[in-house]
C-alpha cells in the first residue's frame, strides 16, 4: 500500500513549490487583484516553461505524459498559491473535454497548443444561477451555428478556444458540447467582476457564432459530467491546498499575536478552531487522495469520489479562510493583509462547477444507485 | 496513490483471511452480544477467551512485536491489515485491547525478560485480562494530578487509595498503574508505575453503572495493597514519562468510536417516511447523510494514509487523534438523527419495536462515553493544537509547586 505521493510526485510537488513561492507570492496575486490584467502573464508565461499545461496529455498529442496524479500534485500547488492564472479552465477543463470526447482531428490541432500554453481553452457551462443542469440551458446549437448567453465563463475573456454547452435539439434534455473560435464572427466577451478578481471571469454572448460539435457529436450530458467530476477532483486539490495554506498564515499569526499578555494561540478558543481546521483539512486530504487514485485508475468510484472530494475539500477551504480573518482580528480585515485572498478564493472555488448542495445531492444519487461494490477493504482491487 | 499491497503484505492478507473464513462469521455484530457488557457477559468473555486462545495459536496476535515477547516481528503495517480483514467479521471485542494495546507495549519496554515471558503469553492469549488504572475522581484528563498514594516499606511498597473509570476491572487479573510516591515534589515528578495482580488482598472493586445502564467500569479501592519492587515498571519517579509511553500507544489501540454509522443511517433514510415519501428524497437528509458519508471515507482513507506510514516503519503521531475526535462525535450526531427519523417513535428503546434493533437508541446513550474516554474532545483538540500545529500549550499553574500545595476544586 502507498496511499500517498510517490518518491517522483513529492519531487515534482517539491519543484513546483519553491518555482511558485518565487515567482508566484501573495503580491503578485495581489497584484492581479489590485490592477486590470484578468492574469499574471509572467507567472503562466514560467508554468508553461515548466510544461505544466502537458502534465496528463499523451507526447503523442504534444504533451509530456504524466498522469493525473501528477496533476493532482500541480492543482495542490497552484491552489496553495493562489495562482492567477488560467489554469484551471485550460487544464481541467478545455483539455480534458478534448482527451475526453474530442476528435482524432480536434484533439491532434488542439492538444498540441494547449499543452504548449499557446492557446487558453476554456468549458461555458453555466446560464445565471442555479444548478447546472441540462434543464437550465438555453443556449442552443442549429445547424453549426451557436445562440445564446453563458456566464460566468472562468476566464472567457482570456480563453482562445470556448467549448460550449448547449441544446443539440428540441429535447431540453439534450445538451451537447461544442468548440468555438472565441474570435470569430459573432462572439462577444464582457469581463465581469467576481468576488474574487485574481481568476478572471465573463459573459459570453454567442449570436449565431461558427461552432463545430466536439467529437462526433455524441459529447452529450453524459460527457459533461465525467468532465466536471474529473475536472472537481483538481479543484478540490486546489481547496486543499488553499486551505493548507490559510491554516499555516493562521497559526504563524496566533503564535505572535500577543494579548492579555500572551500569545493568543494558547486561548482555546483560538486553539481549538484551529485544530477543527486541521481536522477538517485532513479528512479533504484523505477524501482528495481517494479521488486522485480514481481518477488516475478511471475508477468506477469517480463519480462518488470526486463528489466527496469536492464536499470535503470546499468545507475545509470555507471553514479556515473565515476563521483565518477571525484569528487576525482587525487586521484581518483589511484591504493589506492577505487574509482577504484565501476567503475570496475559498468561495470562488467553491461555486466553481457546482456549489456543495449540488455535489451532496449527486453524492447521495450516486450512493443510492451504485451498482459496483464499494471499495471497503484496502487490496480488494 | 494506490491500494496495493506489498507481495509480503498481500500474502499476509490472504492468510488473514483465509484463517478469519474458517473461524468467524462475516459481517457486523449489531446486537453488541458478543462484546464487552452486552447481554451476557460472562459468557461473552469465556467466548472472547475461546476466540483469544485461537487467533494468538494461529499468529495473529502481536504481529508486530518482537519475536522474543512473542510476536512475529512484521512491520505494524501487518498488525493494521490483520485489524481490517477483522473488522469485517462478528468477533468477541472489547476484553483484550486495553491489555494488548497498552499494557503489553509497556511490559515488553519496562519489564524484566523473565516478566515478559510469564505475563506476555498468558495475555496474548487472553488467559489473562488486563485494565489501566489511571484515572481518579480528582484526576482524569489531569492525570499527573493523581493522588493514590505509595510507600516503599523494604523491597515491596503498599498502596493507598482510588481509581476510577477501570474498564473491565471487574473482570481483570492484573492491570498497570501510576501512584504517587513523593506528595512533596511537583505533580509529574513523584510519580511512579507498576504493575498488579488485581486479586492481591486489600483490593475492592465496584462496577459501575453508565448512562446506557451496563456497567463496563469500575471504582477500585486500595487498602494497604502490597506490591513487590519487582513489578515497579521504570525508575521510581518516571512514572509519568511510563504513562506517556502507554497513551501514545493509546491512538493506536482506541482508534475510533464504534456504533450507527453511515450505511445504518443510509439504510434508515431508504425506509423511513418524511412528508408521505421516503427520508433519502428529503433535501435536509441528503445533505446530512452527505456530510456523514464524507467523514465516514475521511476517516477510513486517514486509516490508508496512516498505515502507508506504518508500512515505512513509522509510528502514528498526534495527527492520529482525528480519528478519535471526528468518529465520537460522529457516532453521537448520528445517532440522533436517526432517532429523529423515527419521529415519535425515535423515543422507544426497545429491540422489538424500532428499527436497526435499537442501535440508533443505543448509540445516542453510549456516545457521550466516546467523547469523553481515551482523551476528551478538548484534549485531543489542544493534542492537535500544540504538537501538530506547534501552538503554545496553555497556561500552567501547576507544573513547578510541590503537588500537596496545588489549589483543589469542591468538584
Ligand atoms: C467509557 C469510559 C471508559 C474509561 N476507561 C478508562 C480506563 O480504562 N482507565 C482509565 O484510567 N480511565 C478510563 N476512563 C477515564 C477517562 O480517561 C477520563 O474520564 C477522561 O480522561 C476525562 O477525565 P475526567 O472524567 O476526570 O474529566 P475532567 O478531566 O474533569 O474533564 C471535565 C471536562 O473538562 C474538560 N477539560 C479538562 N481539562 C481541560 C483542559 N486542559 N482544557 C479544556 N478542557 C478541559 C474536559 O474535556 C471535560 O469536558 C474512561 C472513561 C470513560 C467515559
Amino acid at each position: 500500500m502507498n496511499f500517498d505521493f510517490s518518491d517522483e510526485q513529492k519531487l515534482l510537488r517539491d519543484v513546483a513549490r519553491k518555482f511558485l513561492a518565487k515567482r508566484c507570492g501573495t503580491n503578485v496575486v495581489r497584484q492581479v487583484l489590485d490592477g486590470d490584467a484578468p492574469f499574471d502573464r509572467d507567472v503562466w508565461k514560467g508554468i508553461v516553461e515548466l510544461e505544466w499545461p502537458g502534465t496528463a496529455v499523451p507526447e503523442d498529442y504534444g504533451g509530456i505524459g504524466y498522469g493525473h496524479v501528477e496533476l493532482c500534485v500541480l492543482a495542490e500547488e497552484l491552489g496553495r498559491a493562489l495562482a492567477p492564472v488560467p489554469f484551471s479552465s485550460s487544464v481541467y477543463l478545455a483539455t480534458e473535454a478534448l482527451q475526453l470526447a474530442g476528435s482524432e482531428a480536434q484533439r491532434r490541432k488542439y492538444l498540441p497548443q494547449l499543452a504548449a500554453g499557446e492557446i487558453v481553452g476554456t468549458v461555458a457551462l453555466a446560464e445565471g444561477t442555479g444548478a447546472i443542469r441540462p434543464s437550465a440551458i438555453e443556449t442552443s446549437y442549429d445547424n453549426g451555428k451557436l445562440r445564446g448567453t453563458k456566464t460566468p465563463v472562468p476566464d472567457g475573456d482570456v480563453a482562445d478556444l470556448l467549448i460550449v454547452a448547449a441544446r443539440s435539439g428540441e429535447s431540453p434534455d439534450d445538451v451537447r458540447l461544442y468548440l468555438v473560435d472565441s474570435t470569430s464572427k459573432g462572439v462577444t466577451r464582457d469581463s465581469i467582476h467576481t468576488i474574487d478578481p485574481t481568476r478572471s471571469h465573463a459573459t459570453v454572448t454567442l449570436q449565431d457564432a461558427d461552432a463545430e460539435p466536439l467529437g462526433s457529436g455524441d459529447a452529450d450530458w453524459t460527457v459533461i459530467e465525467r468532465l466536471r467530476d474529473r475536472a472537481a477532483v483538481l479543484l478540490a486539490f486546489e481547496q486543499l491546498g488553499g486551505a493548507d495554506a490559510a491554516l499555516e498564515m493562521a497559526t504563524e499569526y496566533a503564535k505572535n499575536r500577543y494579548a492579555f499578555g500572551r500569545p493568543i494561540g494558547s486561548f482555546q478558543a483560538i486553539k481549538h478552531k484551529l485544530a477543527d481546521a486541521f481536522i477538517l483539512n485532513d479528512l479533504a486530504r484523505s477524501n482528495c487522495y481517494f479521488a486522485a487514485w480514481a481518477l488516475s485508475a478511471d475508477a468506477d468510484e469517480l463519480p462518488i469520489a470526486a463528489a466527496s472530494a469536492r464536499i470535503a475539500a470546499t468545507e475545509a477551504f470555507e471553514y479556515i479562510a473565515a476563521e483565518n480573518i477571525q484569528t487576525h482580528g482587525g487586521i484581518g480585515f483589511t484591504w493589506e493583509s492577505d487574509c482577504q485572498l484565501y476567503y475570496r478564493r475559498s468561495k470562488l472555488l467553491a461555486l466553481t462547477l457546482g456549489g456543495v448542495r449540488d455535489w451532496k445531492h449527486r453524492l447521495i444519487d450516486q450512493l443510492e444507485h451504485r451498482t459496483t461494490a464499494p471499495l471497503t477493504t484496502a487490496g480488494a482491487k | 496513490m494506490d491500494f496495493s499491497d506489498t507481495p509480503k503484505e498481500a500474502e499476509f492478507r490472504q492468510e488473514a483471511r483465509e484463517w478469519l473464513d474458517a473461524n468467524a462469521m462475516r459481517g457486523t455484530d449489531t446486537t453488541g452480544k458478543f462484546h464487552v457488557g452486552g447481554g451476557d457477559e460472562e459468557a461473552a468473555l469465556r467466548n472472547a477467551k475461546t476466540w483469544q486462545a485461537k487467533k494468538a495459536d494461529a499468529g495473529f496476535v502481536g504481529v508486530h512485536w518482537p519475536k522474543a515477547c512473542g510476536g512475529r516481528e512484521l512491520p505494524p503495517s501487518f498488525t493494521a491489515i490483520y485489524q481490517m480483514e477483522e473488522s469485517d467479521y462478528v468477533v468477541p471485542r472489547g476484553f483484550f485491547e486495553i491489555g494488548l494495546g497498552m499494557c503489553a507495549p509497556v511490559m515488553m519496554r519496562y519489564a524484566t525478560s523473565e516478566q515478559v515471558r510469564e505475563h506476555l503469553p498468558d495475555m496474548m492469549r487472553g488467559e489473562k485480562v488486563w485494565c489501566q488504572l489511571f484515572s481518579e475522581p480528582s484526576a482524569g484528563s489531569d492525570v499527573a494530578g493523581l493522588r493514590t498514594s505509595v510507600r516503599q516499606e523494604g523491597d515491596e511498597w503498599v498502596l493507598n487509595g482510588q481509581k476510577v473509570w477501570t474498564s473491565g476491572a471487574h473482570f481483570s487479573d492484573y492491570g498497570i498503574l501510576v501512584a504517587r510516591h513523593d506528595p512533596n515534589a511537583p505533580k509529574h515528578q513523584g510519580l511512579t508505575f507498576f504493575f498488579i495482580d488485581m486479586k492481591s488482598p486489600g483490593i475492592e472493586v465496584r462496577r459501575i453503572k453508565s448512562i446506557p445502564g451496563r456497567s463496563n467500569f469500575c471504582e477500585v479501592f486500595f487498602n494497604n495493597v502490597r506490591i513487590h519492587d519487582a513489578q515497579r515498571l521504570g525508575e521510581i519517579g518516571q512514572g509519568w514519562e511510563v504513562a506517556i509511553t502507554t497513551l501514545m500507544h493509546e491512538r493506536l489501540a482506541v482508534g475510533q468510536a464504534s456504533g450507527t454509522n453511515f450505511d445504518d443511517v443510509l439504510a434508515l433514510a431508504r425506509t423511513a417516511e418524511l412528508d408521505g415519501r421516503p427520508a433519502v428524497e428529503d433535501s435536509l437528509v441528503r445533505d446530512k447523510l452527505a456530510d456523514w458519508y464524507v467523514r465516514d471515507k475521511g476517516l477510513e482513507y486517514g486509516r490508508y494514509r496512516m498505515l502507508t506510514r506504518l508500512s515505512r516503519g513509522e509510528m502514528p503521531g498526534p495527527e492520529a487523534s482525528v480519528g478519535k475526535v471526528v468518529s465520537a462525535a460522529q457516532v453521537q450526531q448520528v445517532a440522533k438523527f436517526g432517532m429523529d427519523l423515527m419521529g415519535a417513535a425515535g423515543i422507544v428503546d426497545d429491540a422489538r419495536l424500532v428499527p436497526a434493533g435499537g442501535a440508533f437508541q443505543l448509540s445516542f446513550l453510549a456516545a457521550p462515553g466516546y467523547r469523553i474516554a481515551g482523551g476528551s474532545d478538548e484534549i485531543l483538540r489542544n493534542v492537535i493544537a500544540e504538537r501538530v500545529l506547534g501552538l503554545p500549550g496553555d497556561i500552567r499553574v501547576d507544573k513547578k509547586l510541590p503537588f500537596n500545595e496545588l489549589p483543589t476544586g469542591t468538584a
